[in-house]
């Protein structure tokens, strides 16, 4: 079946099977790899993207259900060259090491900031809880987040 | 000759961060070749059983089905999974087939590869095949295994597939002429590495070139490639092995599976591309577990809490086959139950059970987790037994930095002798408590604040690494005055192409930016050795070490021509050569072809790093949660490279280290099924579970064995973890009188401990 929707600003209108996921869909029909798929089941939060602004699984929910959304990966939360205040910070503080976590963990730390930008370190573990890494032991992904919070609070953030 | 310090020991931002962090990392389930095919695989559903029909016709007749593939497809003898480490003849018959042919040996086991237009048809497919199993007893437990009614492998006679013996002194006598003595039992769940991304394949065999092309190789690219060569009927050279990006590794992910024979088999077979990527669920039940080990072991000391002895027995559960590298942690447990200790007489034996569970193999700190967590424990009894500070006690018996090098008992069989190479363990006890701030934190040892009793301990360790035999890097001055590094070592997500920049930056005299990093896949260098036992910095490092000096060799009679000048004169600068009259040439302008060299550093002596860790919980006797208040951690590694990838491994690693202490187990009923087959099920640690985890990393005493003088440091304060943890618990409930002998110390089994001791 058709379903329209905006990926990263763009409107799009794809050919889906009813069964296919959202992640499915961005990785595997639009070629959107930045979205990791690490449990398929909903505990991992690698997957995680943001629609209407609020961090959702894309491998819990369907490309259908995802119609007439405004979708936002961690490619839409990107510039083509550097690095947003986000993603430097998480450089800066080493808060990835393999890295297959990481655009889950962007894409919630953006969809808190966004909403939060004060966020303490408590919430901020808070909202990362649903997102594992194996790597790190989480210390500098919230240290990273934390630090970016200043851009968020002016409105530089927005990728 | 060791680089001087310019970019080494900078804490410089990586460069793999730059395509990670905007979503444009190359996975395994990026790839995408045309024409490609996808694989489905079915895993047996019962523990242990006779197969006695594979019906696949159904299947067969689904829309978009190409190929259904069972272990008659695989040739006459089913291939088997051969040992990568400590290869033994005897553990042969312990092999794993590619694909179950007889026997059913685990839940999980591949019995059936499906081929399909995608990889949804291929999973419906799996449903539609029919499979008869007679079933047979599953052995679950140490106890099944030892009495041995029912034999996973009758012709063997026996459920215990190898022995390993360490010694050194005569433990015999040390016992009896010892003051104290005390021997108890310690057990250590199974639990497993886990990394993230999920394993997966991409395999293109090309049948006029008769070359095999692989995407997905990871840890140990060219040891696999002879494994696929020999079980695929193919020569080295008609084999590529890839690598991308990696999600991890931890010693699990890049060992050699029955899938990295399974899907380049169907695409030769079917002759197009086929693709391959796991889920979490096939995960959790394939890729190896480990740590699964029962420990018996007795302590003797001088009644002042000198150590004497330490003898006893392990029994490893190894699950249904002995895997690529399924004897190292059952050989370690043994060797290393010392750790970081002087102990004179050592009498310890490891068996190695199997039983009808997932098969296991390394996870980082292999054999070095569970019995530090038996020692540890042991010398914290025997502190309290004797009256003594179990601290003064861990200062008493610390290897002195004057008896260094230190040796390990030896192992048996493949005689083996090593020594802790050098270092000062009791400096890094002393930091690790003032970094910890014990003197202030021991105060409240055993005591009731809010309802949550308080415990600290510390705890020592030594990690080895830098495993031989050699690593292979090739450096090539490329005509527009850059060089590129190809290197043996591989990625697993640790920083490579950073830290080995940094490397070959100093050993050339030259800025980061002049140098490229390739790695891991087979094309690149002669030979390689991969990444496992915390060796790729060390050997890798070492081998860019040499291949830099051998550049530097070719590339000076070329450039005293060109100066017009003795070699002598010639000098390596930043940007060019130069010689003494002031006279230079740009790298650029040194050369019309690239100029290439490959070296080998070859090492067979392990170094060991070293360090202590100290940990302080609180404990709700209501509810036996055990909280990680603080933890705070010293190692040495001789010399650092980056000083925040290390410390990344140093957290990371103490992290892992926690959820095996506390959280993390896999869980099997009667029948051998697996009940912890999500992640919902397996509980991982999560950002809010652990927020204080400190590290300190030095650099006191280089190792004498490798031009760098650096130490494997990938694996390190995971070792102590549990050990830590469980006298931290056992100090704060002191007044309840719990002392925990086994592993994880989660809510209910904390809680039971607690009802156990109020029923005494």
């Amino acid at each position: 079946m058709k379903v329209a929707f905006e990926v990263n600003g763009k409107a799009l209108e794809v050919e889906v099977e009813p069964r296919l996921s959202l992640a499915d869909c961005l990785r595997d029909v639009l070629g959107l790899t930045g979205t990791h798929l690490g449990c398929e089941h909903g505990v991992c939060g690698a997957c995680t993207v943001i629609v209407d602004g609020e961090a959702v699984r894309s491998c819990l929910t369907l490309a259908v259900q995802a119609a007439g959304e405004n979708i936002v990966t961690v490619e839409g939360l990107s510039r083509d060259k550097g690095l947003t205040p986000l993603q430097a910070a998480f450089r800066k503080h080493h808060a990835l090491q393999c890295g297959f976590c990481t655009p889950g963990m962007v894409t919630t730390a953006h969809a808190l900031l966004s909403e939060e930008p004060d966020a303490d370190a408590e919430r901020v573990r808070e909202a990362l809880s649903g997102n594992i890494c194996r790597c790190t032991g989480y210390i500098s992904i919230v240290e990273a987040v934390l630090e970016a919070r200043t851009a968020y609070r002016t409105a530089e953030g927005e990728s | 000759m060791s680089p001087p310090n310019r970019l080494i020991g900078s804490a410089l931002e990586r460069v793999e961060d730059l395509r990670l962090l905007r979503g444009r990392g190359q996975f395994v389930a990026d790839i995408n070749r045309p024409n490609q095919l996808h694989a489905a695989i079915l895993r047996s559903s019962v523990a242990h059983g006779l197969l006695r029909g594979i019906d696949t016709v159904a299947a067969l007749k689904l829309d978009g089905v190409q190929v259904v593939l069972t272990a008659r497809d695989l040739g006459q003898t089913v291939p088997r999974l051969p040992i990568r480490l400590q290869p033994l003849p005897e553990l042969e018959p312990f092999c794993q087939p590619m694909l179950a042919d007889e026997k059913v040996r685990y839940v999980g086991e591949p019995v059936a590869v499906v081929v399909a237009e995608s990889p949804a048809i291929a999973e419906d497919a799996l449903d539609l095949i029919e499979i008869e199993i007679d079933p047979l007893t599953a052995i679950t437990s140490r106890d099944q295994a030892e009495a041995a009614e029912t034999l996973l492998f009758p012709e063997h006679l026996s459920n215990v597939s190898m022995r390993w013996n360490a010694v050194k002194g005569d433990a015999g006598t040390a016992f009896e002429t010892a003051d104290y003595t005390r021997r108890e039992t310690f057990a250590v769940q199974r639990h497993a590495a886990l990394f993230m991304e999920p394993r997966g394949f991409v395999a293109e065999w090309d049948a006029s070139a008769e070359k095999l092309t692989v995407w997905g190789a990871a840890k140990v690219a060219f040891a696999n490639r002879k494994i696929l060569a020999a079980t695929m009927g193919l020569d080295l050279d008609q084999i590529d092995m890839i690598e991308g990006d990696v999600g991890g590794s931890f010693g699990s992910r890049g060992e050699f599976y029955p899938e990295d024979f399974l899907v380049p088999f169907a695409s030769r077979h079917i002759g197009r591309p086929v693709k391959w990527v796991e889920d979490r669920y096939e995960h959790l039940m394939a890729a190896n577990h480990a740590r699964q080990i029962e420990c018996d072991v007795a302590i003797a000391a001088t009644r002042d809490g000198k150590i004497l002895a330490l003898r006893g027995t392990n029994w490893t559960d190894n699950g249904a086959y002995i895997r690529t590298n399924g004897s190292i942690a059952p050989r370690n447990a043994a060797q290393f139950m010392s750790g970081a200790y002087d102990i004179e007489h050592i009498q310890l034996t490891s068996y190695s059970l199997t039983t009808n569970k997932t098969p296991t193999g390394t996870y980082r700190g292999p054999g070095r987790f569970e019995p530090d967590f038996v020692r540890e424990r042991l010398i914290d009894l025997m502190a309290k037994d004797l009256d003594l500070d179990p601290l003064a006690v861990r200062r008493r018996n610390l290897v002195p930095a004057d008896k260094m090098p230190y040796p390990l008992a030896t192992m048996t069989p493949f005689e083996s002798v090593t020594s802790l190479d050098s270092g000062d363990n009791h400096a890094l006890l002393d930091r690790c408590l003032d970094e910890f701030g014990w003197d202030e934190k021991v105060k409240l040892q055993g005591q009731c604040i809010d309802g949550f009793y308080h415990g600290v301990s510390v705890g020592c360790f030594i990690e080895g690494g830098a495993a031989g035999p050699s690593e292979n890097a090739r450096i090539v001055l490329e005509t527009g005055g850059t060089f590129t590094v190809y290197l043996g070592s591989a990625g697993v997500g640790q920083g490579i192409e950073t830290i080995m920049g940094q490397i070959a930056g100093d050993a050339l005299g030259v800025p980061f930016e002049s140098v490229r990093v390739h790695y891991g896949s087979t094309e690149y260098v002669a030979e390689g050795y991969g990444s496992f036992h915390s060796r790729s910095t060390v050997m890798g490092g070492s081998a860019i070490v040499l291949a830099a000096d051998a550049l530097q060799d070719k590339l000076r009679p070329i450039a005293a021509t060109m100066l017009g000048c003795p070699e002598d004169a010639v000098r390596f600068e930043a940007e060019g050569v130069r010689n003494t009259a002031g006279h230079s040439v740009a790298y650029s302008c040194l050369t019309d072809e690239p100029v290439a060299v490959e070296a080998r550093f070859e090492n067979k002596k392990y170094t060991y790093s070293y360090g202590s860790l100290a940990a302080h919980v609180a404990v709700d006797p209501k509810t036996g949660q055990v909280d990680v208040l603080d933890i705070a951690s010293t190692k040495d590694v001789g010399r650092k490279i980056n000083p925040a990838t290390l410390n990344g491994q140093s957290v990371g690693s103490i992290v892992q280290g926690l959820g095996g202490a506390l959280l993390e187990e896999f869980v099997y009923d009667a029948e051998g099924q697996l009940l912890t087959g999500t992640l919902a099920d397996y509980l991982l640690p999560t950002a809010t579970d652990f927020p204080s985890i400190r590290s300190t990393v030095l650099e006191l005493v280089p190792s004498p064995h490798n031009p760098l003088g650096a130490k494997g440091a990938g694996e390190g304060e995971i070792i102590p973890v549990g050990g830590v943890i469980a006298n931290a618990v056992a100090q704060a409930l002191a007044s309840f009188g719990v002392e925990p002998m086994a592993l994880p110390l989660s809510p209910p089994n904390v809680w039971r401990m607690l009802q156990a001791a109020a029923d005494k």
